[in-house]
């Protein structure tokens, strides 16, 4: 199986579903003979020409509601925000026009709004966020967040070909840091179906996007101290994979939820209510949440690592969960 | 090319359809039948049947919702703007939207939402498929003197001019936006120069004229057929109506209603085809009273028809 970085596999399955379906095109900033600011999109102009890597004037509401248009008519685009913090300058497009059109009127709008999302690289307030929850909130949208290479294609593949509009949401921490084995050629992973990262005993935890490499790295400085993690990877949050994570938590009774983006109205929140109402008799002690804080991203490194969940604190609730 | 006999007797007819069912859904929604808003067309009448006539088969229409007009010519039928409007399962919403927020891509409409603006983009869109698919039709959409202040407006012209794409907008000058004159709205003479300014191949129109309406929006699908490129045109009309059917408009000064009162566009447009013998006033008063026997039985219809099954709140969220 080829080895591809995490930003080659999103360009793979863009590319697969580009040769395999006339009517996927993708559209953006800068994403033609430049590439796209991070490179996602580099080379297809070469096999597929302008008129299917198309650069748009700088005007977000204006390609996404173009974007729309086309899916109304059969096209299936394929829309990179440069950074995905200038998603909310497309608010209005992707809840009020893309998700609602199926619900409205019958019309379905297949379209997949992809770009670098997360923090880690001193980004600042306006090149760090995570905005997953403004989209998990409106009805008609999925929210896609890939961990792995191979999950960054199999995703970004069915995201295609859902006929619904769909946010996925790549790490721009993880485009070349994450490398693992990909499979070439076809290769889909369903939306709503979670990866267990691990395999654990004592604690579950829940988690999606860079944050489910974070936990991997703290539960293998847990293991020294006999505290074995079971960390899901959720892969898509809307729709989330609630069996997986049911089961796990009968089977350890302990949760951690943990996500990158701020924690008051995190997803987290939503995950962890469910347990409380789906798997009360199960738990063994209170379903914890590790987010960042309550506050835009910051710029300086320290400062950053302060906002952003650190392996150390997954560490520490572990120990606080453990002893109940 | 120009207009036929019987395509004005036609747009007279349309233009009254128009007026006649709007004065039904009044007093619907005087009764409580119609729920929610009412938005009327009063005066405008002409700039939507004008503009939607001007399409033909292939082409689209995104409809704002003072364009009840412009969806009769492209083939809704009186029936589904009662249902919908009274909220009723049958309706072309299955009563999940209101007013005139309805689509079928089928027969070329696409659904507006209330975020004035934002169809603009989205019709943009059509018009990038129509010309990816190498056919020569056009995406018609329409904003108002309020809504062009809006920045979806703006990129909408934007990304039209740039891509090059068969997009035509009717800007429908009417005076108001909502209790705002344009004089607050913006400080240029007309919204001409709102094209000029992106490159964009325009026209203005006297909005209550439905010949020059029709001819307008004619030469502009033209234009942007042939060309592949965006068409604009202002058309000069006046709200004749508060902003909806709760609005009593006591803002516009009555001067300035008097003076557009002179311009109804049917009044006007039967006095000309009367004059010019096109219509005799038998031909007139039969088709006034054709429309509403017609809209009698669809009164009917749609009042026995039914509500929605609470159970279905939930379909269709996922395509
Ligand atoms: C973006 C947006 N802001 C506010 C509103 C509320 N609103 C609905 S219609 C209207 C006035 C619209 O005026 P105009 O565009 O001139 O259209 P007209 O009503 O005159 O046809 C307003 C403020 C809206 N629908 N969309
Ligand atoms: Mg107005």
């Amino acid at each position: 199986m080829p080895v591809m970085t995490y930003l080659e596999a999103i360009k793979d399955g863009i590319r697969h579903e580009m040769r395999r379906d006339p009517n996927v095109f993708v559209i953006g900033e800068d994403v033609g003979g430049y590439g796209g600011a991070f490179k996602v999109t580099q080379g297809l102009i070469d096999e597929f020409g302008e008129d299917r890597v198309m650069d748009t004037p700088l005007a977000e509401t204006g390609f996404v509601g173009a974007a729309i248009g086309a899916a109304y008519m059969g096209f299936r685009p394929v829309v990179e925000m440069q950074f995905i913090d200038f998603i909310a300058c497309a608010f209005n497009q992707i809840t009020n026009m893309a998700a609602k059109s199926h619900y409205r009127w019958g019309q379905q709008c297949p379209l997949v709004i992809r770009g670098p999302s997360g923090g880690g690289v001193s980004g600042g307030p306006y090149h760090s966020q995570s905005p997953e929850s403004y989209f998990v909130h409106t009805a008609g949208l999925k929210v896609v967040m890939p961990a792995t290479a191979a999950d960054a294609k199999g995703l970004i593949i069915a995201s295609i070909r859902d006929n619904n509009p769909v946010i996925y949401l790549e790490h721009k921490f993880l485009y070349r840091r994450v490398k693992d084995d990909v499979p070439g050629g076809e290769f889909v992973v369903p939306l709503g179906k979670a990866r267990l990262a691990r395999e654990g005993r004592h604690i579950s935890v829940i988690t999606w996007g860079a944050m489910v490499h974070t936990a991997l790295d703290a539960a293998g400085q847990l293991e020294k101290d006999g505290v074995s993690l079971e960390i899901i990877d959720l892969r898509s949050l809307v729709p989330w994979d609630k069996e997986m994570v049911l089961a796990s938590v009968k089977k350890t009774g302990k949760v951690i939820v943990l996500h990158e983006a701020p924690h008051t109205g995190g997803f987290g929140g939503e995950v962890s209510s469910y347990i409380t109402e789906h798997a009360f008799s199960w738990l063994d002690g209170p379903v914890r949440r590790i987010s960042a804080l309550d506050t835009p991203a910051p710029y300086s490194p320290p400062l950053e690592q302060a906002y952003l969940p650190q392996a150390h604190d997954i560490v520490r609730v572990s120990r606080e969960l453990a002893a109940f | 090319m120009a207009i036929s006999k019987q395509e004005k007797k036609e747009l007279y007819r349309l233009m009254a359809l128009n007026r006649a069912i709007e004065e039904r859904l009044t007093i619907l929604y005087r009764q409580g039948k119609v729920v929610g808003g009412l938005y009327r067309s009063l005066g405008q009448e002409a700039t939507s049947v004008g503009a939607a006539y001007a399409l033909r088969d292939g082409d689209y229409i995104g409809a704002m919702i003072r364009n009840l007009g412009s969806l009769i010519v492209r083939g809704v039928k009186p029936r589904e703007v009662m249902l919908q409007y009274m909220a009723r399962k049958e309706g072309p919403t299955g009563g999940r939207d209101c007013n005139l927020h309805m689509g079928d891509m089928s027969r070329g409409i696409v659904a507006c939402i209330s975020m004035l603006g934002d169809l603009i983009p989205v019709m943009a869109g059509v018009g990038l498929a129509l010309k990816k698919r190498n056919q020569r039709n056009v995406a018609m959409t329409f904003i108002g003197d309020g809504g062009a202040s809006t920045g979806a407006f703006h990129e909408g012209l934007i990304m039209a001019a740039a891509m090059e794409v068969p997009l035509v907008l009717i800007v429908e000058n009417n005076g108001y936006a909502y209790s705002t004159p344009t004089s607050k709205q913006f400080k240029t003479k007309d919204l001409l120069v709102r094209a000029q300014a992106y490159g964009i191949e325009a026209a203005q129109v006297d909005g209550n004229d439905i010949e020059a309406v029709v001819e307008t929006a004619r030469a502009g699908c033209e234009y942007a057929r042939k060309t592949w490129k965006p068409y604009y045109i202002e058309a000069m009309t006046f709200r004749m109506k508060g902003h909806a059917e709760h609005d009593d408009a006591s803002y516009v000064p009555k001067s300035l209603m008097d003076k557009w009162r002179v311009k109804d566009p049917i009044i006007n447009y039967e006095k000309k085809l009367l004059k010019a013998k096109v219509l005799t006033q038998a031909e007139v008063d039969a088709i006034h009273k054709e429309i509403q026997s017609a809209l009698d039985l669809e009164v009917d219809a749609a009042l026995n028809s039914s509500f929605p099954d609470p159970a279905a709140v939930g379909d269709r969220v996922y395509a």
